[in-house]
């Protein structure tokens, strides 16, 4: 019923304003030499917003953005990731300002006419082979980061980590000192061995499942994805870091972290953002909130997908070593 | 074409009519409903968004028992968005758009008598009505209608365990779509056909308006890629209602391993994608079309760089069948893979910005004419722009791994397809309403309705790239959960008001399309001094569209201005001058 008076309400509001513009509107349909200049003008107007609106979400919204990568690899992408940006920028700053210009300065005034200007080869080869210029220079700079990413042969002694995920909620299983995952399938999956871990695997046995994520600083890992259920998807925004949880297959992503939780918390950018998140929290009465790395998950995969999270903790490898000593293998605790 | 003085009821000529101006007023009427059913959408999970927790009326009146006092259910959130997107991509910009503007101008603007089959015409379009029904029936299954995302990825999409709406919702979804295919194809083989045989005497390929190379092109990629996203989901029916391993396997969930083996969720991408990244350039090469004819006769300039228009056109149709791989760079696919899918898609941004310089420059030293129609085109030029500029981020699979499903992805994909093939339908409506229904569209609503949707646009949509830069992925129902994203509750309330201010100014729209149908102005055979042969038909429909014999094309059609000519307009029908020479 609620529903209904809305759509009325609606249809209401839409015949008013059809009424108010027939009483006040006796002007032609078709626009004439004063609409041209008003309407000229107004594109210029609106270009002038627009870049006003564009300067300040840029500087006003900077506080929200990412801090510097927290790893080796991430470090590369933000190169590739500023100069892309800067680019886009400056032709996005140029095209509009042609635009709005042009709509504004040959808004048609009577006794002119306009230029038959259909062709012009000069002009179409420059406009054709200049993006082809700056888009092969991307395109070659884009794909050796993509490359350098990606290829995981390269790495020295990486950690080798199984990142799991699971409507809604992940777990993590460390290689163990063997640095060698045991197989793996949901067919295994019994009681406490919630990863499906296959027992009978000799590599298994030293594995060590965990439900927080503890990495070193300057090693690199090498996470190996699995999915429970549906697609997921590892989202480590701060070390520029993503690949999907695929039901069936096993993916992987590697990086280096470079920067501890601690060092990451004395960031200047971080601090910032702390603090504005803290103000924001007391004045709703909540507890205040101290920065962590993230793993989220970034595809959807059911009802409770916004709030499937883990921490990541990157330490020194001191304080790592102790606590990967701390946690118990899976034989352990299968067989407590 | 004798038979166009046959008696015709009230049926044969509203609702099972095989007249092409009929149809296209027919899917024209059906886009605008669902586009209103789809926006509206957005506005609700807009206000979720802003205020989560909080308790709307306007949720509690529309939601039923997917609420409770006012506040959505985090099921119903994700129905949401996966409707409004379904609803938006295919049946407002697709079907509303393409379904819309080709059947009325490919007739009218080669000089045809109608489309190649009228009856297959008829069929196409109440197959599309039937799967908007069964789409809008889909939202009052009990357990709530699709919910796995428009891309209606399995697992997700499969299993009724994994989330309510892959029941009933789901089955609904995938029939809906089944039969919208259908009604695609036989639209788009019809409007082959027709741009191939029926152009009128004169009327060269190369004389054809950028309008009727975009339908014509645009039915080509359909016609490559839909049935491929049919064979998606009969393969999804079936391992949904048969058990079979297509795209499942290895699953556990309630407590049990479920059966399937062998199959990938990879698969349904690559299926997916295959039309899903073509379907992007289905929406938007018809507004390109469209705003490219609305800006040359406004500007009263030729195009730009006619023939630079057709190629990129072609190349661009070309380029979007062999680039889907870039919605898929961070899935598993081999990296060598995503290098050659990073190549391909960055070189559409060649095609596209010879197409936007070209726009550029037909508005350079022009006599601008500020028609509504002429500012959503301007508006389209800028957006697409905005949008088409982020793209170069996302194409590239290095930059791709940490904005992917963000919601700066959200941002891009709206400015560059969702707003601007928007504002080219706005503009193709606003342009040809004359045309469709004899009447003229009041003006000072027209500039009303640009103006404020212009800024609600920008409004919404660049605040949200910075939402999706901090790292909040797309298709969260609140981000409450994460203190580390509670910083962005203003920049979320700044949108959701804009876009709040963006839905209402729709009903300015409204009010004017419809009133105007019965009280607008009444239109003169060529309100606009288009050169289009469109504008040579009676302002009253006739079956057969021209009384007597179909004008004879004697030119291209943008001699808009030309020296040596005394109106700054020449139809297409008028021959040559002595000595003058054709473009």
């Amino acid at each position: 019923m609620l529903a209904l008076i809305y759509i009325l309400i609606g249809i209401f509001i839409a015949s008013v304003i059809w009424q108010l513009t027939n009483v006040f509107n006796l002007k032609k349909p078709i626009a004439d030499e004063s609409d041209n200049d008003q309407q000229g003008k107004l594109m210029f107007a609106f270009m002038i917003g627009f870049y006003i609106l564009m300067i300040y979400c840029l500087w006003e919204y900077n506080r929200v953005l990412l801090p510097e990568a927290a790893s080796v690899e991430g470090l590369k992408y933000d190169s590739l990731y500023l100069i892309t940006m800067i680019l886009i920028l400056i032709v996005q700053a140029i095209m509009q300002f042609l635009l709005f210009y042009f709509a504004y300065k040959y808004r048609g005034v009577k006794g002119t006419k306009a230029l038959f200007y259909a062709d012009s080869h000069k002009l179409e080869t420059i406009w054709t082979v200049t993006p082809t210029v700056v888009l092969a220079g991307l395109i070659i700079y884009g794909l050796s980061v993509w490359i350098d990413i990606t290829d995981v042969s390269d790495l020295e002694d990486p950690l080798v980590i199984e990142l799991y995920g699971k409507q809604f909620s992940w777990e993590a299983r460390y290689a163990g000192e063997d640095n060698s995952l045991g197989r793996a399938n949901v067919r295994f999956i019994k009681g406490i061995n919630t990863m499906g871990v296959d027992m009978t695997d000799l590599n298994a046995a030293d594995d060590i499942t965990v439900r927080e994520l503890h990495l070193q600083k300057g090693r690199p890992v090498v996470f190996k994805f699995r999915s429970q259920d549906v697609l997921h998807s590892a989202f480590m925004p701060h070390f520029r870091a993503q690949m999907n949880c695929v039901p069936g297959m096993v993916t992987q992503f590697a990086y280096t972290p470079n920067k501890t939780t601690e060092e990451m918390r004395k960031n200047e950018k971080i601090i910032a953002k702390v603090a504005n998140i803290n103000k924001i929290r007391s004045e709703k009465g909540e507890d205040p909130y101290e920065f962590d790395y993230l793993l989220l998950c970034n595809k959807i995969c059911g009802a409770s997908h916004y709030n499937m999270q883990m921490k990541i903790i990157v330490e020194e490898e001191a304080d790592f070593k102790k606590w990967m000593a701390d946690q118990k293998t899976i034989t352990q605790l299968i067989n407590k | 074409m004798s038979d166009h003085h046959h008696k015709e009821t009230f049926v044969t000529k509203y609702i099972f009519s095989q007249d092409h101006k009929m149809i296209s007023k027919q899917y024209l009427i059906t886009g605008i409903f669902m586009g209103v059913v789809g926006v509206f959408m957005s506005m609700l999970f807009r206000l979720q968004l802003a205020w989560p927790e909080h308790s709307f009326s306007l949720i509690e009146a529309f939601l039923g028992n997917h609420q409770d006092g006012g506040v959505m259910s985090p099921d119903i959130y994700l129905a949401l968005v996966t409707i409004h997107g379904t609803i938006m991509v295919f049946f407002v910009l697709t079907a509303g758009l393409s379904g819309t503007f080709s059947n009325l101008l490919i007739p009218l603007q080669i000089g045809a008598r109608d489309m190649a089959s009228g009856f297959l015409n008829m069929i196409s379009y109440w197959l599309f009505f039937l799967s908007s029904l069964v789409m809008l029936v889909s939202l009052f299954v009990e357990a709530g209608p699709a919910s796995a995302g428009w891309t209606v990825y399995p697992p997700l999409s499969a299993l009724p365990q994994a989330i309510p709406g892959s029941g009933a919702g789901m089955t609904l979804w995938l029939v809906s779509m089944a039969i919208f295919i259908a009604s695609s194809l036989l639209g788009a083989l019809n409007y082959i056909v027709t741009v191939l045989n029926l152009r009128t005497v004169g009327m060269k390929m190369t004389r054809l308006p950028l309008t009727i190379w975009t339908f014509f092109v645009t039915a080509i990629i359909g016609v490559v890629s839909f049935p491929v996203l049919l064979a998606a989901a009969l393969l999804l029916i079936f391992d949904r209602s048969f058990g079979t391993s297509f795209y499942l396997s290895d699953i556990f969930i309630d407590g049990g391993v479920l059966h399937y083996q062998g199959g990938s969720p990879i698969l349904f991408e690559h299926l997916f994608w295959f039309l899903g990244h073509p379907e992007v350039y289905i929406v938007i090469l018809p507004a390109m079309g469209i705003v490219s004819e609305v800006l040359a006769v406004n500007s009263r300039k030729p195009v730009f760089g006619y023939r630079a228009m057709i190629g990129s056109i072609i190349a661009i149709a070309f380029l979007s069948t062999i680039v889907w791989g870039h919605h898929m760079f961070i899935t598993g696919m081999n990296p060598f893979l995503g290098s050659v899918f990073t190549f391909t898609t960055l070189l559409i941004a060649i095609p596209s910005a010879v197409k936007t310089f070209n726009w550029i420059t037909t508005l350079w030293k022009g006599n601008l004419r500020m028609n509504t129609a002429m500012l959503f085109s301007i508006g389209f030029v800028s957006t697409f722009i905005s949008g088409g500029l982020t793209g170069l981020v996302m194409g590239d699979s290095a930059l791709d791994i940490n904005i992917h499903d963000t919601y700066f992805i959200v941002a891009h994909f709206h400015l560059v397809m969702g707003v601007s093939a928007i504002y080219g339908m706005l503009a193709g409506i606003y342009h040809w309403f004359p045309k469709m229904f004899g009447r003229m569209m009041n003006k000072t609503l027209g500039y009303w309705h640009f103006w404020i949707t212009a800024i609600a646009a920008y409004g919404v949509f660049f605040p949200m790239h910075f939402v999706g830069l901090a790292g909040l992925p797309r298709r969260y129902y609140t981000n409450t959960s994460f203190p580390y994203f509670n910083d962005l509750a203003d920049i979320n309330i700044v949108i959701t008001i804009f876009a709040l201010v963006g839905g209402a100014a729709q009903i300015i729209f409204l009010s004017n399309f419809f009133f105007s149908i019965y009280k607008g102005k009444k239109a003169v055979q060529n309100p606009w001094k288009a050169n289009t042969l469109e504008w040579t038909t009676p302002v009253e429909h006739i079956h057969g569209n021209w009384p007597g014999e179909i004008p004879t094309v004697h030119r291209w059609p943008y001699d808009y201005s030309k020296p040596g000519q005394e109106e700054d307009w020449v139809a297409q029908n008028i021959p040559l001058k002595d000595g003058e020479e054709d473009f």
